[in-house]
């Protein structure tokens, strides 16, 4: 039963994944070798459309395995699978926050861990930021450091965010507009 | 009642599908539509869901709706939350793979996501600031946010360990503020 066995391969990778989408990669990569359900080229074009798709990337490569493997119930089943340990992880997480709220301890984990986050996400924006606007790819490719600045992608970045310091806009319409600037202006 | 876990459904299906990247790309939506809009949360939970998201098991952005529909509805809200922020994902990539193999391939998807990452790298630059504000409020936490961002940055530390590292030097300092006032 094809679909039994999707659901417990991804069950253990939503169980053993911690930090994000591509952290279910190497879970993907021993999924390919161990059922033959898909090929290593097959994940290397999933994770290319996960990553120009709407959605999170980790549930994007969860869905598309799903399909690939059983068709379109198998995109549902292995996405269900993916997301219930996170689920009952974060609900008895939750309830133990709701109770010690206001303990003095948690108070002060959170005082440290609040930074952090803000460090880690920090972090994220780093690694766009080197792959979209100070392009340190392109750069390591062809050792010339004028290629690291897009003039094009500069702009765009300083006009994104004069929009959204000038207007109260909604974040998704500067999206399709940088898509649509994106376009015209072959980034 | 019913109409109260439809509209969670919706909500965070269209955060779904307005998200591009992982998790941390989420951000700057949430903040519009959950923290700003509809008052579910506050930015401070927000570091915290994103904190406690990146170390335990699955993917933040799942991990952070089931946060933010538990703390408004309980378990149901968790859930609803959950399905709905994953259903667009399993719509659209089901229709490419059924139809558009190639879809990364096309020159012009290339383009309009080499525009949406610019836009995206500007939101969540916007929306770390934010958080920034609410966080880093005094020397000890501008210390934490500096040494996370620059070993993250530089060396491939684990985020859980960076986590726990964060909320043990987060009780250090508290209880060594409160001995210092006591005497």
């Amino acid at each position: 039963m094809i679909y039994l066995q999707l659901f417990w391969e991804f069950f253990k990778t939503g169980l053993f994944a911690v930090g994000g989408g591509l952290a279910t990669l190497p879970f993907l990569y021993n999924m390919s070798d161990k059922t033959g359900w898909f090929t290593y080229d097959e994940l290397a074009n999933m994770v290319a459309i996960s990553e120009s798709t709407p959605g999170p990337i980790g549930v994007n490569m969860a869905t598309y395995v799903g399909f690939t493997s059983a068709g379109p119930l198998g995109s549902v089943v292995a996405t269900l699978g993916l997301i219930m340990p996170a689920i009952v992880i974060i609900i008895i997480v939750a309830s133990f926050l709701k109770k010690f709220k206001d303990n003095q301890t948690v108070k002060n984990v959170f005082y440290g861990l609040r930074p952090a986050s803000v460090g880690m996400i920090g972090a994220a924006f780093v690694s766009v930021l080197t792959m979209s606007v100070i392009r340190l790819d392109l750069f390591r490719a062809s050792g010339n450091w004028l290629d690291m600045f897009s003039l094009k992608a500069i702009l765009l970045a300083a006009a994104v965010y004069i929009g959204t310091k000038k207007t109260k806009w909604h974040p998704a319409l500067f999206l399709l507009g940088a898509a649509v600037v994106g376009v015209i202006f072959k980034f | 009642m019913k109409n109260e876990y439809l509209d969670m459904f919706l909500t965070f299906a269209r955060i779904g599908g307005l998200t591009f990247g992982g998790g941390y790309a989420m951000l700057p939506i949430l903040q519009r539509e959950v923290v700003e809009k509809r008052g579910w949360t506050t930015e401070n939970e927000l570091s915290d869901y994103y904190a406690i998201g990146q170390c335990t098991p699955g993917i933040i952005a799942v991990n952070v709706a089931t946060f933010i529909g538990n703390q408004r509805k309980g378990i149901p809200g968790g859930i609803v939350a959950t399905l709905g922020v994953v259903s667009p994902s399993v719509l659209i990539i089901t229709l490419i793979a059924a139809f558009l193999q190639n879809f990364a391939d096309i020159a012009w998807v290339q383009h309009a996501f080499a525009g949406v990452r610019v836009g995206v790298c500007v939101l969540v630059f916007n929306a770390v600031s934010k958080l920034w504000k609410k966080a880093v409020i005094d020397k000890p936490t501008m210390v934490i946010f500096a040494v996370v961002l620059a070993l993250m940055v530089f060396l491939d530390i684990s985020p859980v360990l960076l986590v726990l590292a964060a909320g043990v030097a987060g009780v250090l300092v508290q209880t060594l503020r409160m001995r210092k006032a006591a005497k």
